[in-house]
């Protein structure tokens, strides 16, 4: 075989769902309603046109509702285009659902044997595979136990393992790598990287950019039912991630709008049950005694421009306007930063920094300047916090404000530490 | 031609429902797996009282005559009615994941066989205990037939089963049409006694080829008429090629749909 050869081919590609307003699927709704039978055609790709390689790995990035998944269902076949052609040579494996036809009764061997089938193995073929999947599930113990008495994480593990085994020349994947512990996650990730290698074609649908990165010789990303740029991982998702971070400030920015007006009237009519259970909402995320109310939170990069995604290494400002009801004696404003998975990475306020005291008597604002922030890359959500030098809280707003940091590096952790190797050779 | 091959090679995934789905039927009852036999049993004494003591038909030994006659209806019938859900019944893996989507009635149609196949070990036993005894010549076109209704009740599956994605009703119908089948199909009765303007709609019914020439080998003990065979034979080809069309046609959308 040629080794530029393309292994799969998109030309022109369209689809369409059709949004039944009131869908009747019996005989006697489709006769008696046939108004009711309205529906409208939303067309969510719009002609789509791409090659991948033999042995080339791309990553499809967009945001929710773009068309990526879409796109990779069309490839599976699971779905057909309205128009255009896919041609893909060779055997597909799909990491889209994994453990499709699971059955819960049955031992982790034999659901090894019906999976691997729907995947087109013969039984010989799974003979000579069965031990490499379960060695790579970690469930020699338990692969004779019905898999309903599996953890999710063994469930996942197991699915995994029996998809990556397939041996197939053409991988698809959809959101990877969310299979079970740290330690999983990453021989997974060193799995694709040996799949890779030995030749196999790979279209990955993430929106961990930076397992795109590492992964993907190329990025394609869809935007609205149209490929809006593709090249080079680190050029597109960069590009992307800035359009994203000026997307989501727009909306931010929006909902701020919306929500200070809608808060003139709600504070007059607060016995209303409807603004109880909302407040109760809040008061999860918010709490404290509300002498003084965070009204307004902005991150700025160096130069002073509002953004909400960062390079690691860049220093970032974040400003915190907040209104006054009543005097605060000895105010302390906090911080805290979180990652997704939970753990705070960073936290500080006026009183661990040792400011002299002040108090709060009128609308202000506070800034913080975070020089060269090492976070890697990855979501970030940020806690602020007024309270008093007794720890009592005036306002504590838990995840009020979401940042993202991007890196074009790939090592891994949670914050990047300085350092400088010496090797003597 | 494509299509063929591609399902010689997901022929471990048609085993394995297969397999599941025998497995899995009688799951949690007591009884188990004897509901394969018992079921067609208490048919097959129903109809003998009705047929042997109510309304008293002339025919020797009636049972044998009758259950030669109705293990195959069986097969033919469950294999319409309940493979016509087979498809939306395994939405879930439609939607998820790639095969070739005639797996799911195949395998359906292929267990229901698998059933009949069991059904008929009772059959010999009753042959050979009620000492009528076997013709081996006649035996051996019993395969050809046993071929013959699977490829007919494979065809109407593969209609029954895409048409039902789109319209649900189907499924409720079909078990009307059933039974009609069945009593425009000589099985309780001999189709000698089927009056004379109605034989061309007996004749065009496959069903009523394929249940002579089972009665022929088994209640005659006689080779099966050719023709009789042939017409069966031609019948059920057509009905796999029209089912195979549609089902083709119609699988496209399958995954929006269900």
């Amino acid at each position: 075989m040629e080794r530029n050869e393309n292994a799969i081919e998109v030309r022109n590609v369209t689809k369409s769902f059709k949004v039944y307003l009131d869908k009747g699927a019996q005989l006697k709704e489709r006769l008696l309603f046939r108004k009711r039978n309205r529906y409208e055609e939303r067309q969510v790709l719009k002609g789509i046109s791409f090659d991948v390689k033999k042995g080339e790995a791309i990553g499809l990035i967009g945001h929710n509702g773009c068309g990526k998944s879409t796109t990779l269902k069309l490839l599976t076949k699971i779905m057909y285009p309205d128009s255009g052609t896919i041609t893909m040579k060779g055997r597909v494996s799909s990491l889209i659902e994994l453990g499709a036809g699971f059955h819960p009764d049955m031992s982790g061997r034999e659901n090894i044997y019906t999976n691997a089938a729907i995947f087109g193995l013969t039984k010989k073929e799974i003979d000579s595979r069965i031990k490499s999947i379960i060695s790579f599930s970690e469930l020699e113990e338990f692969i004779d136990n019905p898999v309903r008495t599996y953890s999710s994480g063994m469930y996942m593990r197991l699915a995994f393992s029996v998809a990556i085994n397939v041996d197939a020349d053409i991988l698809l994947i959809d959101e990877i790598l969310a299979v079970g512990d740290a330690n999983f996650q990453a021989k997974c990730f060193n799995k694709l990287k040996e799949i890779k290698a030995q030749g196999t074609t790979i279209v990955i649908v993430s929106h961990s950019l930076g397992q795109i990165e590492q992964i993907c010789d190329r990025s394609v990303w869809i935007h609205e039912g149209l490929i809006r740029r593709e090249g080079n991982p680190k050029e597109i998702d960069l590009e992307y991630l800035e359009f994203m971070g000026r997307k989501m400030q727009e909306t931010s920015r929006k909902e701020l709008a919306e929500k200070q007006t809608d808060e003139q009237p709600s504070a007059e009519e607060t016995s209303s049950e409807e603004n109880a259970a909302e407040e109760s909402q809040e008061q999860k995320k918010r709490w404290g005694s509300g002498k003084a109310r965070i009204r307004s939170i902005t991150a700025h990069s160096a130069d002073g421009a509002e953004q909400r995604v960062f390079r690691t290494g860049e220093s970032i400002t974040f400003r915190i306007g907040y209104t006054v009801k009543e005097t605060v004696e000895d105010a302390v404003i906090g911080i805290g930063i979180f990652n997704t998975a939970g753990v705070q990475c960073y936290g500080t306020n006026t009183r661990i920094d040792k400011l002299s005291d002040f108090r709060l008597t009128q609308n202000g604002t506070a800034e913080i300047i975070l020089e060269d922030v090492g976070l890697l890359a990855g979501e970030y959500l940020i806690d602020f916090a007024i309270e008093t030098g007794d720890g009592i809280p005036v306002d504590y707003y838990r995840e009020a404000y979401r940042i993202e940091m991007i890196t074009p590096q790939g090592d891994v952790g949670i914050a990047r530490v300085k350092h400088e190797w010496k090797i003597n050779a | 031609m494509g299509t063929v091959k591609e399902l010689y090679a997901y022929r471990q995934m048609i085993f394995s429902l297969v397999k599941k789905d025998l497995r899995g039927r009688y799951k949690g009852s007591v009884l188990g797996f004897l509901w394969t036999f018992i079921n067609p049993l208490f048919q097959l004494i129903v109809y003998t009282v009705v047929f042997s003591f109510i309304l008293k038909t002339n025919i020797e030994r009636y049972y044998l005559y009758l259950f030669v006659g109705l293990i195959p209806w069986i097969f033919f019938s469950s294999s319409i009615t309940v493979g016509a859900a087979s498809v939306v019944a395994q939405k879930d893996l439609i939607k998820k994941i790639y095969f070739p989507r005639m797996v799911i009635p195949i395998s359906y149609v292929t267990s229901c066989f698998v059933n009949m196949l069991l059904c008929f070990i009772v059959i010999f036993a009753v042959i050979i205990f009620s000492g009528v005894g076997v013709n081996f010549l006649a035996l051996l076109t019993l395969p050809v037939i046993m071929a013959v209704e699977y490829l007919l009740a494979l065809g109407m599956a593969l209609l029954a089963s895409a048409v039902t994605v789109y319209f649900r009703d189907l499924e409720h119908i079909l078990g009307i049409i059933s039974m009609a089948w069945m009593y425009m199909t000589p099985i309780m009765y001999d189709k000698a006694i089927v009056p004379e303007r109605l034989l061309p709609v007996f004749n065009l019914n496959p069903m009523t080829h394929v249940i002579e020439c089972y009665r022929d080998v088994l209640y005659h003990k006689q080779i099966p008429d050719l023709t009789s065979l042939l017409s069966a034979a031609g019948l059920g080809i057509l009905f796999l090629f029209i089912g195979c069309i549609v089902f083709s046609k119609l699988q496209k959308h399958f995954a929006e749909e269900l």
